[in-house]
């Protein structure tokens, strides 16, 4: 399959690639990994007049240290974010739930912000970057601006990035010494996913002290299981206190039925995925 | 109509320079402008990763990138993996396990079994399977795939299988 025609740009910084978009008027498409914007280009649901690559731009990957968060380059790839040291001590979160996205060879060209702006409700990072509480950085035409995580997602495949802006990185705050999971359900391998539950847990003294989840695939947005964060704090970390929370798990959320699966069953999913991943993140 | 773009793209240690158009698939530009057929297409939606090859040294599937985004950057196909005429040992392995039945999937399941052995020289069994989740074998065939991924990690293959020679006499009893 051979997409439509259009022209190509790759620009070697964020300043000419906002010059690249400004110029390329309404039918551009931004290429990041492209793991996701290829095959739709193949299958023609997109033909953009105009494709500008992010791939050549130098400071747009890699993770920094950045006090009490980490700066995460919108064009790092799954592969690094599951394998970098910094993020396997700071959020850990993001590691497993990179490592769950497709296959190696997509890991390897797929990348964090791309994922992330393409915003599938059955995407992986989505959820984590959520419950992490992460801030995006946006560079446009009138300079930077800051979006919080609960802002950015807005509905299937829509983010608050506006046309002319690029997503430059992400400030994700260090949940150092909090254990993590992300329990992902597929049927087949390489599968999106059909519910996936991220979940971070900081315990005190045989209590839980902290929690913050996110759903994946649960909405047209990743969503935060705010009931069971709040049921949780305090609980005992035992078994049956964290199963007893994890009932709230589909409380204020709107899953779509399709072919993976109905409303009813993956509410019911939220419930058991919630609970296997609080329990795997508490380390019991 | 859209602009072509002039890219240079080393593939298997030979340097090449070539007009393409931007929509141009890394696959078609390897096995169309290069003769590179050994890289085969499988389903052409990322999934079957027979079109697996190397860039810069990391597995990528090639139908899922344009030829453009090659440029500067350095290609090894499973035609590069020989060297002075000898199988690459992974190349030995599949042989000698008898790793393959129809053969389609063959050079994706090998290039991406180097890109998994060279991140990670001694699997476990377990993240073999788990290396492989990006490859079909519509044969079906995954258990000596397995095996041929383990005897190469574990060095237990021959190696004196020319690329050119009936290789009759290369098969070793015993294994798998």
């Amino acid at each position: 399959m051979i997409p439509s025609a259009f022209d190509y740009s790759a620009p070697a910084t964020v300043a000419e690639a906002l010059g690249a978009l400004a110029d390329a008027g309404d039918d551009v498409k931004l290429l990041a990994g492209g793991q996701s914007l290829i095959p739709v280009m193949k299958l023609r649901l997109a033909d953009p007049a105009m494709v500008v690559d992010l791939g050549r731009i130098g400071e747009l990957s890699g993770v920094r240290d950045d006090g009490d968060a980490l700066l995460i380059g919108a064009m790092t790839t799954h592969h690094q974010i599951a394998n970098d040291p910094l993020i396997a001590e700071h959020v850990p979160l993001l590691a497993k739930a990179a490592a769950t996205v497709a296959d190696p060879q997509v890991r390897h060209r797929g990348t964090f912000g791309g994922a992330l702006v393409h915003a599938d409700p059955a995407g992986d990072m989505p959820a984590p970057v959520l419950a992490a509480d992460a801030t995006f950085i946006l560079a446009g035409p009138n300079g930077e601006r800051r979006v919080a995580a609960a802002d950015f997602f807005r509905g299937y495949f829509t983010t608050a990035v506006d046309d002319g802006e690029i997503l430059t990185h992400i400030r994700v705050p260090k949940y150092t010494g909090w254990g993590a999971h992300y329990e992902k359900f597929t049927r087949v391998a390489q599968q999106w996913s059909i519910v996936a539950v991220a979940a971070m847990v900081r315990v005190e003294g045989g209590t839980i002290a902290e929690a913050r989840i996110g759903l994946t695939n649960m909405a047209s947005t990743p969503v935060r299981a705010a009931a069971v964060e709040q049921a949780l704090v305090g609980a005992p970390l035992t078994r049956e206190a964290i199963a007893t929370a994890s009932a709230h798990a589909a409380e204020g959320t709107d899953p779509a039925s399709d072919l993976n699966g109905d409303a009813a069953y993956r509410r019911h999913l939220a419930e058991v995925l919630t609970k296997r991943a609080v329990i795997a993140a508490a380390g019991l | 109509m859209a602009s072509s773009k002039t890219i240079t793209v080393e593939v298997d240690d030979v340097s090449y320079t070539d007009n393409v158009e931007p929509r141009l698939l890394l696959v078609q530009y390897l096995r169309e402008r290069l003769g590179k057929t050994g890289t085969l297409i499988g389903c052409d939606t990322t999934n079957c990763g027979a079109c697996t090859v190397h860039l810069d040294g990391v597995s990528v599937k090639s139908c899922t990138m344009f030829a453009v985004q090659a440029d500067g950057h350095s290609v090894t196909t499973i035609e590069g993996l020989a060297r002075d005429g000898k199988l690459a040992p992974l190349q030995q392995a599949f042989h000698q396990c008898h790793a393959l039945q129809c053969g389609f999937c063959t050079p994706g399941m090998i290039m991406q079994s180097a890109s998994l052995l060279a991140e990670n020289p001694h699997p476990t069994e377990q993240e073999i399977r788990d290396g492989l989740e990006g490859n079909l074998c519509r044969c079906t065939g995954y258990q000596n795939i397995v095996a041929a991924v383990q005897a190469a990690a574990d060095g237990t293959v021959s190696s004196n299988s020319t690329l050119s020679a009936d290789s009759d006499e290369t098969e070793t009893a015993g294994v798998a």
